[in-house]
């Protein structure tokens, strides 16, 4: 299954957004829960059984929400649901309990529903660039959406109730993925880091805490859930993230007056390793993207598009390369694959 | 102080034992502690936030053992059987009804988890429809006159600032209107 997903990006990923040359995506996220059923992790089978039922009847009885498909993870094979980690519709918590859980999956994958996660309904919803309105508009459409055909928990002290107390009030946690290659080179982002982190909002580097932070991709996303309406999350994200887009503009500039020929030189051999090389680990991968998505944003390389970028960053994690080729690999041979798949890309 | 077993490092955990009402204190070193079955709940946290939560939420583990030790009844979530205790230590909540059985706890930690108790957002679809504003608005209203009553003057700020949201949203939707007739 999700062959033909794989052979091309996510349909929001093809579509221009607001400081695109800096913000990869913006994603919204809704916690909720049905009231009277113990939440998911607390849950016997039963009652979990019962969640999964609620979804799918409503998902049946909706013409809105029809216009998407619903899966029971544990009817994938795990190539299937490593696949949808990888494209961020669900989340890596998801893998650790796949029994009477699901995933949801709008038109265009712009919105996907995890059913059963920590919570028993995480709407998400994704766009491209700094769109935060745009992407939360879209989570509420299912969130009313669902909210008319059944009961969310729900206190008029504490507001939509969730497994984690971090996450009560709206259950709203935004984020934005942004690339701050300028910063990370001027040794600029520990101070940057530091500045966001005091204005109340978290950030950390792609793909998991405390790792390094491979191709100086950040997210920067909201700590606290409760006391604030949606919009002023919202706006504060927004405003941080445009001082950010402002500081690494700034950056780019300094490394243009100052390093000019080194910046050029670093992202030309970043081009270069990618068009010709035979063997490419998916770290190596990201980090050159990062110089090459540099080098096309600063005017450096031109005819080449942002979409076939993101689209090889997509391509070359390990389980969309294994639904690309259609074929199960050792580590080594997906190396290659990779290096073969990137070669054509920029062909 | 020197430790009371080994008696060659220093004390650096004291231990409160009720024996036959016979009030006991060891002073440990931390090794020692540990052979004698005492662990720092801060020991095994299996998250940052059963740490965060487990410095908000017990006044200090002797204080708790001692209510144990006498029997006093910790809450339980009568939906899903979660005492107050396990939540403290697992930092996750078992079902919607928890939050109403821990209510009274659970505004401090709310507080210093988000800066406020009260929820300020958008209302679920199923509540959402007129009238329900207006009613809201009574309720948090006679909210903040027991809040001052009783003298809870951080509940009182935050209805207050709540209530002012509610009008302010109202007047603008009245604006709205105005502009479209």
């Amino acid at each position: 299954m999700f062959e033909n997903m794989a052979k091309k990006p996510a349909g929001w990923l093809s579509e221009d957004g607001d400081e695109s040359s800096v913000v990869l995506s913006t994603r919204i996220r809704l916690a909720r829960n049905i009231n009277g059923l113990n939440f998911p992790t607390s849950a016997n089978k039963e009652t979990r059984a019962k969640v999964v039922e609620y979804f799918k009847s409503a998902f049946e009885k909706s013409e809105f929400l029809g216009q998407g498909r619903f899966h029971l993870t544990e009817e994938l094979d795990e190539a299937s649901n490593s696949f949808l980690v990888e494209r961020h519709l669900i989340s890596p918590t998801m893998l650790e309990r796949l029994d009477d859980a699901g995933v949801f999956i709008g038109p265009n994958e712009q919105v996907s529903i995890m059913v059963n996660e920590e919570d028993h309904l995480r709407i998400q919803a994704i766009t491209t660039g700094l769109e935060m309105d745009k992407a939360m508009e879209l989570a509420s459409q299912y969130d009313n959406e669902i909210g008319r055909l059944m009961e969310y928990d729900y206190d008029s002290d504490f507001g939509f109730l969730t497994a984690c107390p971090t996450n009560v009030g709206t259950g709203l946690r935004a984020s934005v993925l942004i690339h701050l290659p300028g910063l990370v080179l001027t040794r600029d982002i520990d101070m940057v880091i530091q500045k966001i982190s005091k204005m109340g909002l978290a950030v950390r580097g792609f793909y998991g805490e405390g790792t390094d932070v491979l191709g100086n991709l950040f997210q920067i996303s909201n700590q606290t859930t409760l006391g604030k309406s949606e919009e002023d999350i919202l706006e504060d994200i927004e405003r941080v993230t445009r001082v950010i887009t402002g500081d690494e503009a700034a950056a780019r500039n300094r490394l243009r007056e100052e390093a000019s020929e080194q910046i050029s030189d670093k992202i030309w051999r970043a081009f270069g390793i990618l068009k010709y090389a035979r063997v490419l680990s998916s770290e190596e991968v990201m980090n050159l993207l990062s110089a090459v998505r540099l080098g096309l944003a600063m005017g450096i390389i031109d005819n080449l598009s942002i979409k076939v970028i993101n689209e090889i960053l997509l391509l070359s994690q390990p389980a969309h390369l294994t639904k690309y080729l259609g074929q199960d690999m050792t580590t080594d041979e997906r190396d290659i694959a990779r290096a073969d798949m990137v070669r054509d890309k920029l062909k | 102080m020197r430790c009371q077993d080994c008696k060659e490092k220093d004390s650096t955990v004291s231990m409160t034992h009720i024996i036959n009402n016979e009030k006991v204190i060891l002073n440990l070193c931390r090794e020692c502690a540990a052979k004698r079955g005492f662990h720092s709940p801060l020991d095994s946290i299996p998250f940052p936030l059963a740490n965060l939560l487990t410095g908000m939420l017990s006044p200090a583990p002797s204080s708790k053992k001692t209510a144990q030790a006498v029997g006093l009844p910790d809450l339980t979530c009568s939906q899903c059987q979660l005492t107050f205790t396990e939540f403290s230590r697992l930092g996750r909540f078992g079902c919607g009804n928890c939050y109403n059985t821990f209510r009274e706890k659970l505004q401090g930690l709310l507080r210093k988890i988000h800066g406020s108790s009260l929820h300020r957002g958008k209302l679920p679809p199923m509540l959402s429809e007129d009238g329900n504003a207006i009613k809201e608005q009574e309720r948090l209203q006679a909210e903040l006159d027991r809040a001052i009553e009783a003298e809870d003057f951080e509940r009182a700020a935050d209805l207050r600032d709540k209530i002012k949201s509610l009008v302010n949203e109202d007047e603008a939707q009245t604006e709205k209107e105005k502009e479209n007739v």
